[in-house]
């Protein structure tokens, strides 16, 4: 790997902007999370804010810290590190003004309780015409300046290519409803809203498992890991799950019965062949090679552990008969929160740390480098115990039969309130990675862009 | 581009061109309603209503929504419960619910829409059969 550099160039610079913003919609998500979980257990508590709006803002910070950093990792990737020129580095700025703005807009369209749509995208569908105008401009930008690659593609240029594409269809999917023909039939609308949000959660998998297999490449200097046929494999395994693979959360609604079929035959083998990519790059890393990029390394190694332990339950889940009974429970919360925190914020936190490690080299120490080992640990530790706490109050929901809904959420109090505790802690540790990751990609002093700054 | 990337670029059109295909299935074929009448003017006011007030974020329907109130797809059609039972909580919410102040028209429409839920299927997945290959079927 290449030695620190701190010259960045505009667009790539922009790219970090986009991990920033990202960074702090993260702090912003497990804070809401939290105050969330404890106006779950208390609904009195926080007077003036409501459960319907805590949540809806929880969640669109956390897909916004998805986006962020993969496309701020695309931004500042493509340019910084693997030589392309974007063709049109100005947009880099727009793209980013109009994502802060447009987030601004439906934050405060959560707050005065103005909804429109549902899950991810719950604020009025007006506010979808930007995301939806600069995606497009950003796809067809990133599709003309990964065609300069002069070398083969990489496995993470597909992947990255497909996420994009994908994010349009689903994101158009999902305001199907705003026509008669989807929104006259309770059936196809619920079917093809959990259509869009499968597919989403697919597009967004792309991106971060691209990036994923990006930052793996950088660390172990293994040029040829993002060209062999079981990355292509790990590729066209995630583009037919993100075709099919959510039907698993519709067993419940009365679809035809081979959409549900469908999706239990694919079911998540996408994540067994990832498991197995990122065990083998393990193998592949020298000592010294895991020591130069520690917490990048660290970052990543946990997704592996995490990606073994969601891929049971997710298994488990696309079972119909296991299914039946875990579907409407917290185990359902469990693989939701397991997968964005334990993939995908694990992934990306990776790409943030590479990233830093790089443009910061010996800079990134002291306090910053404390904190940022200390919170990874703790918010690792934290989400096992948040899991766990969940998976034993969905397995009480899923497995008991209650008399009628109070009885069964007064009898899984304890449980949630461990899973909220363990927030506390998962914020905690959380924030420290981000402050640390914060203080380290924030712009320095122009004449320390001259020479890579080893003043620790 | 390399040896490798035309049939990688099939591969990709292939896929891309079967999603296609495959969505337009479920658009159609495979999310016809076949148990329930159309949509009444109310069911679908009602069913507005239920978006633009995010009834989401802690009510499901069919299992699919959040989890801080229950399962509303059969309580309107339950001779147990009923539209006067789902009535008293729209009008006056609980320590668990705000109180939206719907209007009593808005109240009808919210009701015609959880009937009309609850006439497209069934959602009481305890009740499903087992098969030896690891499906349910159950009642609709």
């Amino acid at each position: 790997m290449e030695q620190s550099n701190m010259s960045v160039n505009k667009p790539a610079r922009t790219g970090i902007n986009f991990v920033m913003l990202g960074l702090a919609a993260l702090g912003g998500c497990v804070l809401l999370g939290v105050l969330g979980a404890f106006k779950y257990l208390y609904p009195e508590a926080l007077p003036g804010f409501e459960f319907h709006q805590l949540r809806p803002i929880h969640v669109s910070l956390a897909v916004s810290w998805i986006f962020l950093a993969a496309i701020g990792g695309i931004y500042h990737y493509l340019p910084h590190y693997r030589g392309i020129k974007l063709k049109w580095p100005g947009s880099v700025d727009i793209h980013f003004w109009v994502f802060l703005g447009t987030g601004l807009l439906i934050l405060g369209a959560y707050l005065m309780g103005n909804f429109g749509g549902r899950e991810y995208w719950a604020y009025p569908p007006s506010l979808s015409i930007p995301i939806f105008a600069t995606w497009i401009f950003f796809g067809i930008h990133i599709l003309l300046s990964m065609r300069q690659e002069k070398e083969p593609w990489p496995v993470y240029y597909w992947m990255w290519m497909t996420g994009i594409i994908f994010f349009l269809i689903t994101f158009s999917e999902a305001y199907l409803y705003l026509v008669p023909f989807f929104n006259e039939n309770v059936i196809r609308e619920t079917t093809i809203q959990w259509k869009s949000y499968g597919a989403l959660v697919g597009s967004w998998n792309m991106l971060v498992y691209g990036t994923a297999m990006f930052v793996m490449e950088r660390i172990s200097g293994d040029k040829k890991m993002a060209h062999t046929n079981e990355a292509f494999l790990l590729y066209i395994l995630s583009f037919i799950a993100l075709m099919v693979g959510w039907s698993h959360h519709i067993y419940a609604v009365p679809s035809a019965t081979w959409i549900r079929m469908l999706g239990y035959a694919v079911s998540m083998a996408e994540l067994a062949i990832l498991a197995h990519i990122i065990w083998e790059w393990r193998k592949s890393l020298t000592p010294d090679q895991k020591h130069a990029h520690l917490i990048s390394y660290r970052f990543i190694f946990a997704s592996d552990i995490w990606v073994f332990l969601n891929l049971i339950l997710a298994i488990l889940m696309s079972i119909p008969a296991f299914n039946l009974f875990s579907h409407g429970t917290h185990i359902t919360v469990a693989h939701a929160m397991g997968t964005t925190i334990g993939i995908n914020t694990m992934i990306l936190m990776g790409s943030v740390f590479l990233m830093v490690e790089n443009l910061c080299g010996s800079r990134f120490a002291g306090w910053s480098k404390k904190w940022a080992g200390h919170g990874f640990w703790i918010s690792n530790v934290s989400l096992i115990v948040f899991l766990g706490a969940l998976m034993i109050a969905g397995s009480m929901e899923a497995f008991i039969a209650w008399e009628d809904f109070y009885e069964k959420t007064e009898a899984v109090v304890p449980f949630l309130l461990a899973f909220s505790v363990s927030g506390i802690g998962l914020l905690g540790g959380l924030w420290m990675v981000v402050v640390s990751a914060l203080n380290m990609l924030m712009p320095v002093d122009p004449r320390e862009q001259i020479a890579p700054a080893n003043t620790e | 581009m390399t040896e490798h990337q035309p049939w990688r670029r099939f591969l990709f059109l292939a896929l891309f061109v079967s999603f296609f295909f495959y969505s337009a299935s479920v658009y159609t074929s495979g999310t016809a309603l076949n148990t329930a009448p159309a949509a009444s003017d109310a069911a679908l006011r009602g069913q507005t209503l239920f978006r633009e007030n995010n009834c989401w974020a802690c009510h499901q329907i069919y299992g699919l929504g959040g989890y801080m109130g229950p399962d509303l797809t059969n309580v309107v059609i339950d001779p147990n419960l009923g539209p006067d039972y789902a009535r008293l909580f729209i009008e006056e919410g609980t320590d668990r619910m705000p109180n939206f102040e719907f209007n009593e028209t808005e109240v009808d429409d919210i009701i015609a829409y959880l009937e009309y839920a609850g006439a497209a299927g069934n959602y009481n997945p305890k009740k499903g059969e087992l098969t030896w290959y690891g499906t349910v079927e159950y009642e609709r």
